[in-house]
């Protein structure tokens, strides 16, 4: 029995449904981040986990309980929101003990739980201020304290990062990994930032037209996504999908686009192909990551299958720990990720190495991932 | 506000700025001349005033109108003065202030942020209580306050201002709510606070600024009412507006405009110290929400 368990869950407003038959089973102490564009019904699947909105059809569990129509106060859950939303009238330290107070329990536990918050936070010196006085960090500090007081089963963090400048947003992504670490609690995580939920989960559902595309540990995500949405929506700069040609000689694959020139490049795939990946001279989509697509000396040496080629680039973007180049492949954009101090030069051809074993192939018409 | 407002300021030249404050000036001694004639004659004796130039000063200076005004004067069949009066509008005055901004807020909370199905429907509706003339009610009101006893009582004009009183108050606090954030009405829910405690400790203590123009609209308005009360008290009931008519109009004896000029500065005094008192809230609030920031 998985600890938090969603099952068969639909969200309709009307005949509209926004939410289709999502099941997800998070196991105690994970981190599950749900991550994906606005409008794509994370924020919906968190409020019903919250029990802010109610579940039209399926069930969800904490620990073995259905939760369908139990109030959010009753679900032993605790909220962290986008907007912080700590209450403009009261301290610091009335705002972390106020559902302490509101489940009666008595004040030297309320403040003994305070201060072991406080210290584990390091808000002590804020407790006495109100939160209009506090910056933006410290805001979220309080925000998470007052989820933390609880001893919650769950934390439901919702965009927590977004009104965080750079920063600060990247120091708060460490503090958050690191309780999670140090308490082992069970987190579910909204956000729309792929980096987010790249480093701080242990599995990612991402989410796209109400459904779930894939639900995978990070690496999953990354290396094998399920279909294009995935591929395209995980990883900065995003990944490369080129129109390709199928060649199948036997057992052997391998697939054939064109360089900068127009001269055909030809793709050999180590693995071969499984038979219904697609006949010789079919339609599919190369995607290629831009780590993928290196500088011979900048390739991975762990890699079983790397493709050198030459091509013209047209611009560098070193961005200091990496150069982005561009470059035309299959008659579009391509863009690569170089060392810092490839030798580089926009307008000339320059050789590039790819790492077979990282391309993934795609059927253009369902946009699924072939294999 | 006000720092803000002086950093925003379009800055303007020292000719326009005299040119400005001299209009303004002009204006302000424009609106001001009636109350200065006012209290000027009401600090004079009779004799001066009949025998003389409304506009010159007191010869002799006397507080002699104001006492009479207050407890002496002739209204009704006892010559009580506007005391008992005035006490009567405070009884009617009071309570239907406050129940009608507690319901206003009450119904602005709900409208914003537990939403149901047709509630902006029900807003407007509200609204149309706002537009509709006291003359159209004063029929269907009467029936309602004989049916149900209050007729000619404090607690009927009570009645009658909250009832009109909940449109404006509702409008009002559903609007400041709705620029509040339903994040925090969430967290309190998930923190185990129910719907009256939420707006207790979460919203009430934040709604400041728009109680403040709401109670100063309320007791303006009720505090001022003629019709209502003229209408549904009774003589132990009248409130101070209906007693200053009955001062002023009386048919009999001298006229005694020293004390009708008393009466009526008794009559406006207590909303003049309220836009005194909460003014500045006043225009913050009803700009509040308007501008981000």
């Amino acid at each position: 029995m998985s600890f938090l368990r969603i099952d068969n869950v639909t969200k309709s407003y009307g005949s509209l449904e926004v939410l289709h038959r999502v099941d997800i089973d998070v196991e105690e102490g994970e981190f599950l981040v749900l991550v994906g564009p606005s409008g794509c019904g994370k924020s919906t699947l968190l409020n019903m986990i919250a029990g802010l909105e109610e579940i039209s059809s399926g069930e969800m569990s904490i620990k073995g309980k259905v939760m369908n129509g139990v109030h959010p106060s009753k679900r032993n859950i605790a909220m962290v929101f986008q907007s912080y939303a700590l209450y403009p009238n009261m301290t610091v330290a009335q705002n972390i003990t106020f559902g302490l107070e509101m489940h009666h329990v008595p004040k030297p536990e309320r403040d003994a739980a305070m201060n072991r918050v406080a210290d584990m936070l390091q808000i002590r010196p804020l407790l006495a201020r109100k939160p209009g006085q506090l910056s933006g960090g410290q805001r979220q500090r309080v925000a998470m304290g007052r989820a933390l007081v609880r001893n919650p089963d769950v934390f439901l963090f919702d965009e927590p990062l977004s009104n965080l400048d750079a920063k600060l947003r990247v120091d708060m992504r460490t503090e958050i990994k690191k309780l999670h670490q140090r308490l082992g609690t069970t987190i579910v995580y909204v956000t729309h930032d792929q980096i987010e939920a790249m480093t701080l989960s242990t599995r990612i559902a991402v989410m796209n037209g109400g459904y779930i595309q894939q639900l995978g540990t990070p690496k999953e995500i990354y290396d094998n996504p399920a279909n294009i949405f995935v591929a395209s929506f995980m990883g900065s700069p995003s990944m490369n999908l080129l129109p390709a040609k199928l060649k199948r000689n036997g057992s052997s694959a391998a697939v054939e686009i064109t360089d900068s020139e127009g001269q055909p490049i030809v793709l050999p795939l180590l693995d071969g192909l499984s038979v219904d990946g697609g006949d010789d001279g079919a339609e599919v989509i190369v995607g290629i990551r831009p780590e993928a697509l290196t500088d011979p000396d900048g390739a991975d040496r762990n890699a079983r299958n790397i493709v050198a080629i030459r091509n013209r680039i047209d611009v560098t973007e070193p961005a200091g720990s990496d150069t982005f180049v561009t470059t035309v492949m299959a008659g579009g954009d391509v863009v690569g990720r170089m060392r810092a101090d490839a030798a580089v030069v926009p307008g000339q051809v320059c050789d590039f190495a790819i790492n077979m074993d990282k391309v993934v192939l795609f059927d253009p018409v369902s946009e699924l991932r072939i294999r | 506000m006000a720092a803000a407002s002086a950093e925003s300021a379009i800055r303007t030249g020292r000719f326009t700025r005299v040119f400005l404050y001299l209009v303004l000036l002009l204006f302000a001694l424009f609106y001001l001349l009636p109350f200065g004639i006012m209290v000027l004659n009401s600090l004079k004796p009779l004799s001066e005033i009949t025998g003389g130039n409304m506009m010159a000063l007191p010869q002799t200076w006397t507080l002699e109108a104001w006492r009479h005004a207050w407890s002496q004067a002739q209204i009704g069949v006892e010559p009580t003065g506007l005391r008992p009066y005035f006490w009567n509008s405070i009884k009617m005055v009071v309570p239907a202030v406050v129940i009608s901004t507690m319901l206003g807020a009450l119904n602005g909370y709900v409208l914003t942020k537990w939403r149901f199905r047709g509630d902006t429907i029900l807003f407007g509706l509200m609204l149309f209580s706002c537009f509709i003339p006291f003359q159209i009610v004063l029929i269907p009101m009467a029936r309602v306050l004989g049916v149900t006893g209050l007729a000619g009582s404090t607690a009927g004009l009570v009645l009658v201002h909250v009832v009109y009183g909940i449109g404006f108050s509702t409008l009002y606090f559903r609007n400041y709510y709705a620029a509040f954030p339903t994040e925090l009405v969430r967290a309190a829910q998930i923190d185990g606070a129910g719907f009256f405690r939420i707006f207790w400790r979460i919203l009430m203590p934040s709604s400041g600024p728009i109680t403040v123009v709401c109670v100063i609209w309320q007791f303006t308005n009720i505090w001022n009412d003629f019709l209502f009360g003229a209408s549904f008290a009774d003589f132990d009931s009248q409130p101070m507006t209906v007693a200053l008519n009955n001062l002023v109009n009386s048919s009999t004896g001298v006229k005694e405009y020293n004390v009708h000029f008393a009466g009526a500065i008794y009559a406006a005094l207590p909303t003049l110290l309220v836009y005194i008192v909460a003014g500045r809230y006043f225009v913050r609030g009803l700009m509040s929400g308007s501008v981000k920031g």
